[in-house]
């Protein structure tokens, strides 16, 4: 049965697209990818969305509702975690949040059906080590600039025994510096695995509906009745990371804006 | 034992790592919900913290499948 075996991880692959794979600047491939078409139509379709409800209605209509639903949401976020000065930092964190939602949920609409092949974003760590590195660049320049080198009392925390900091400091600077590495890394692991069991699972069902009608009844059937829990787990997922990496981000803006 | 099948043998060690991980995230919830019982009024407010919790355990199962990743495409 080797020939029919699914390639879980076929989905991933990164192909120019439209004839643009020898586009070339300063000796760098330049190609409009598949991943660039993805994050163009999230984005696109972020701003069709958020354009639709803006409309300033005394009496909000659903769409307007939906919106400002998001937005109530992700304001709320900062003030609980900043507080009043975390304000500053709301379109940055809306558009952060509803990217990383969109394009977790747009990589699972079945579009297959219809022959097109949706594919996440968010699945690469080149895209969400960007959005992490970019969190946080705009920490460490709030943190910088706003206490200048105070900020380096961040790695000790208040009330530290003086003959610990030697211990502390290294820990303390070692568990921040790893925090783009995390933040980026939760993201695109977390969509990756759940695609990939996606993909084995339906490489059961496929390889069990060909195998006979009692491999079909004992296997195909199951692993399909599981495919579509999985599918409702993934679109919690796909929700659930987007609301981390906001809310870490703005946890760890917390720590630049507030300093303890 | 050849190198390939070490390999997957270490892959699939990894994978204790995330059933481990799933001990983590349901402690997490489970405390979260007890506390929650007992005070219902302070919940809401804690749900923050919840998924930083939520964050942590789970990271450290998805590690275990990024090495089991790296095993098998990388090494």
């Amino acid at each position: 049965m080797a020939e029919g075996k699914v390639d879980p991880v076929h989905q991933f692959t990164i192909e120019p697209l439209f004839g643009t794979d020898h586009w070339n600047i300063a000796g760098y491939n330049v190609a409009f990818t598949n991943s660039a078409l993805w994050m163009a139509i999230t984005a696109v379709v972020l701003m069709v969305f958020v354009a639709g409800g803006a409309r300033r209605a005394v009496v909000p209509g659903r769409w307007q509702m939906a919106v400002e639903g998001f937005t109530g949401f992700v304001d709320n976020l900062l003030k609980s975690n900043i507080g009043e000065s975390g304000r500053k930092y709301l379109p940055y964190i809306f558009s952060l949040f509803m990217f990383i939602l969109f394009s977790n949920l747009l990589g699972l609409l079945p579009l297959a059906l219809v022959g097109l092949h949706p594919f996440t974003a968010t699945s690469h760590f080149t895209v969400t080590g960007v959005l992490a590195v970019m969190s946080f660049a705009i920490v460490l320049i709030v943190g910088f600039a706003k206490h200048g080198l105070h900020f380096f009392s961040l790695f000790v925390p208040h009330g530290t025994p003086v003959p610990m900091i030697p211990i502390i400091f290294p820990i303390e600077l070692i568990s921040f510096l790893v925090r783009p590495f995390s933040l980026g890394l939760r993201l695109f692991v977390a969509m990756m695995a759940g695609h990939v069991l996606l993909e084995v699972l339906s490489g059961f069902v496929i390889s069990g509906t060909n195998a006979g009608v009692g491999i079909f009844f004992l296997a195909g059937v199951p692993s399909f009745l599981l495919m579509i829990g999985i599918c409702a787990l993934e679109l919690l997922v796909a929700g659930i990371q987007a609301y981390v990496f906001a809310l870490l981000t703005c946890v760890y803006l917390n720590d630049a804006e507030n300093l303890h | 034992m050849d190198a390939e099948s070490a390999k997957l043998l270490g892959a699939g060690l990894a994978a204790i790592g995330a059933g481990l991980a799933s001990l983590g995230v349901g402690n997490v919830f489970a405390k979260f919900l007890e506390g929650a019982l007992r005070n219902p009024g302070a919940a809401d407010g804690q749900q923050g913290r919840l998924f930083i919790g939520f964050a942590a355990a789970e990271l450290l199962g998805l590690l275990s499948f990024v090495v089991a990743m790296i095993l098998i495409f990388v090494a």
